[in-house]
């Protein structure tokens, strides 16, 4: 299996971004959803004036203060890595990301943290009303922190609203709305606020089940269990509505990502969405091996779902790798040829504009334009190069849909036996309802997996790899950092969950 | 309004002076806020995350030469 193993250092830097993005990513979906709830709680206590709300709040509210001091900064260390393993990626796109990340920084992470005090110490000091905006601030905050990270996250994946300066060798923002309004941005920011409301809710379903199957704070658990399965099975069907739309956009924009998604080889006409299947880890593009060892197919649903029309056409691996005249896909073999051209008209302005040649840099310059839109692929060293891993993205997309399909279920289980008033005695479902908080952490990371294993080669699709994008560093200095985040980060979870588990037991009454 | 100003001052004050003293759970928070941190920027940042292009370039301009210069050499690597 070693042996597999490509252990360059571009191979080291992506490992190392994916162990970061992924344990950073235990702690937002929490937060985001988790303060949501807050507020639906503390909402409830404001218009009945129960106690018992104030209490289940302040209960839920502990628990969110841990995910926000154990999560808070992890995103920090990411940062870092684009400074170190990524300088050539950070230069140029310094210019796109600088505003969304500044308006994250300033107004969400602000409002954020100013109304999180408040929030806290204010219980005995503000008026119900303002103590509830300042937990909806926080709500908000929270999630438009989000909106402002997934439009940097969306314009890497679908990169508008710019254009390249060979002078600075940056990417630079053209217009703001046109990355702030990109489809593939909106898509990301509702599909995973959605499914963090999910997540957070089977938090507060899996820690409420738990105190029912201890017998402990019943009244607190059954109310719990009620808000959090009503907003689980909402967030349910917007997961299921911008789950759909994310797969229609990154048809149009990504179709290779699409393609492996569903292990389609070769395109078709009606394309069937596979259900259930075994990918064939021989199959390679190009060759006649089966894509599937098995597999169950929903007739005609990818076309539909792609394109809106069960009879269109969905381009396989193979059609986008070697190309398909009759459906005017050209094969990544000339875009790799464009793509060298764009690059030596590059170096070719690069070189007229230190002699002061000005009709020479002039001609090089309207060249690189002409063929500009293909500059990743020139460094590709083959087409098969630009396949993501395939059977990674089938499995990791499989999984979120499946769970995703589940999940609703399981909420609307709650809360039909919440209704019978007998969740109390539902040990099975309750079991489950632990077990769900596991569940919704694996389909949201797979849904990361699916998200950035899907897209590559490309650290910007089709303009610039990820074998580009790095630093010049060794193997063995990646290496370093790896495994010493790996020990950082185990420990902060380890501290995560002791804490957590701790002030779970104690219930209520520690406050 | 010269006097409410002042008294909106201290109510904050005190709100966050109380806050704080009052904190139980919050206290061990705290202490893995300023522990991460500190392992964060004291360690991480000053010997394993130096920001490559910031130390061995002083302006933009050698920046954005040596970011072309990966761009174009590339392919004949």
């Amino acid at each position: 299996m070693l042996e597999h193993l490509d252990l360059t250092m571009v191979n080291w830097a992506r490992a190392q971004f994916a162990l970061t993005a992924m344990y950073h990513w235990l702690f937002v979906p929490l937060t985001l959803g988790l303060s949501l709830l807050l507020a639906f709680f503390e909402t409830l206590y404001f218009k009945t004036g129960n106690a018992a709300w104030k209490r289940i709040t302040k209960f839920w509210m502990a628990l969110f203060a841990i995910n926000f001091a154990i999560g808070v900064a992890t995103g920090i260390i990411l940062e870092f890595e684009f400074g170190t393993n990524w300088s050539n990626y950070s230069w140029m796109v310094g210019d796109i990301f600088g505003a969304p990340l500044a308006i994250e920084g300033i107004f969400a992470f602000f409002l954020e943290a100013t109304f999180f005090s408040v929030m806290f110490f204010g219980w005995d000091r503000l008026s119900k009303g303002m103590h509830l905006f300042s937990t909806w601030m926080v709500a908000l905050g929270s999630n438009l922190s989000a909106v402002w990270i997934l439009v940097a996250n969306g314009w890497m994946q679908h990169p508008v609203g710019m254009a390249f300066n060979p002078d600075r060798a940056r990417f630079e923002m053209q217009d703001f709305w046109a990355v702030a309004g990109s489809p593939v941005a909106i898509s990301k920011f509702t599909h995973a606020t959605s499914s963090s409301f999910q997540l957070a809710a089977f938090f507060v379903i899996g820690v409420s089940s738990w105190f029912l199957l201890k017998g402990r704070h019943m009244e607190m658990a059954k109310k719990s269990i009620i808000v959090a399965a009503v907003l689980g099975l909402l967030s349910s069907g917007f997961v299921a509505f911008t789950g759909d739309e994310a797969a229609h956009t990154t048809a149009r924009v990504q179709p290779m990502k699409l393609a492996a998604m569903e292990n389609l080889y070769t395109g078709r006409a009606g394309a069937g969405l596979v259900a259930l299947g075994v990918p064939n880890p021989e199959k390679r593009p190009g060759d006649n091996r089966d894509a599937f060892l098995f597999k169950v197919e929903i007739p005609f649903l990818l076309s539909f779902l792609a394109n809106r029309d069960p009879r269109s056409f969905v381009p396989g691996i193979n059609d986008l790798v070697y190309g398909n005249p009759d459906r005017q896909l050209l094969a990544t073999g000339k875009k790799i040829e464009k793509g060298q051209i764009a690059i030596a008209s590059l170096k070719e302005y690069k070189k007229a504009r230190a002699n002061n040649d000005r009709t020479r840099s002039a001609a090089a310059l309207s060249n690189f334009e002409n063929y500009k839109n293909f500059l990743g692929y020139g460094y590709l060293k083959n087409p098969e190069e630009a396949v993501p891993p395939v059977v990674l993205v089938f499995y990791a997309f499989r999984i979120m849909v499946a769970l995703g399909t589940l999940f609703p279920l399981i909420f609307a289980a709650f809360l039909f036996f919440s209704y019978k008033d007998t969740i109390a005695r539902q040990k099975w479902l309750l079991a489950l309802g632990i077990f769900s908080i596991f569940l919704a952490f694996v389909a949201s990371e797979a849904g990361w997996v699916v998200a950035e294993v899907g897209r590559q080669p490309w650290a910007i699709q089709d303009l610039l790899p990820v074998s580009v994008a790095r630093s010049n560093l060794t193997a063995a200095t990646v290496q370093t950092t790896f495994f010493l985040f790996l020990t950082l980060f185990t420990v902060l979870l380890i501290a995560e969950v002791r804490i957590m588990l701790n002030q779970i037991k104690q219930g209520p009454e520690a406050e | 309004m010269g006097e409410a100003l002042p008294s909106i001052w201290r109510k904050i004050f005190l709100l966050y002076r109380d806050g704080l003293r009052n904190m139980r759970l919050g206290r061990t928070l705290w202490v893995i806020i300023l522990l991460k941190l500190f392992v964060i920027f004291a360690i991480l940042k000053t010997f394993f995350f130096p920001d490559l292009l910031a130390t061995r370039f002083a302006t933009d301009a050698e920046r954005a030469g040596h970011v072309l210069e990966q761009l174009t050499a590339m392919p004949d690597r």
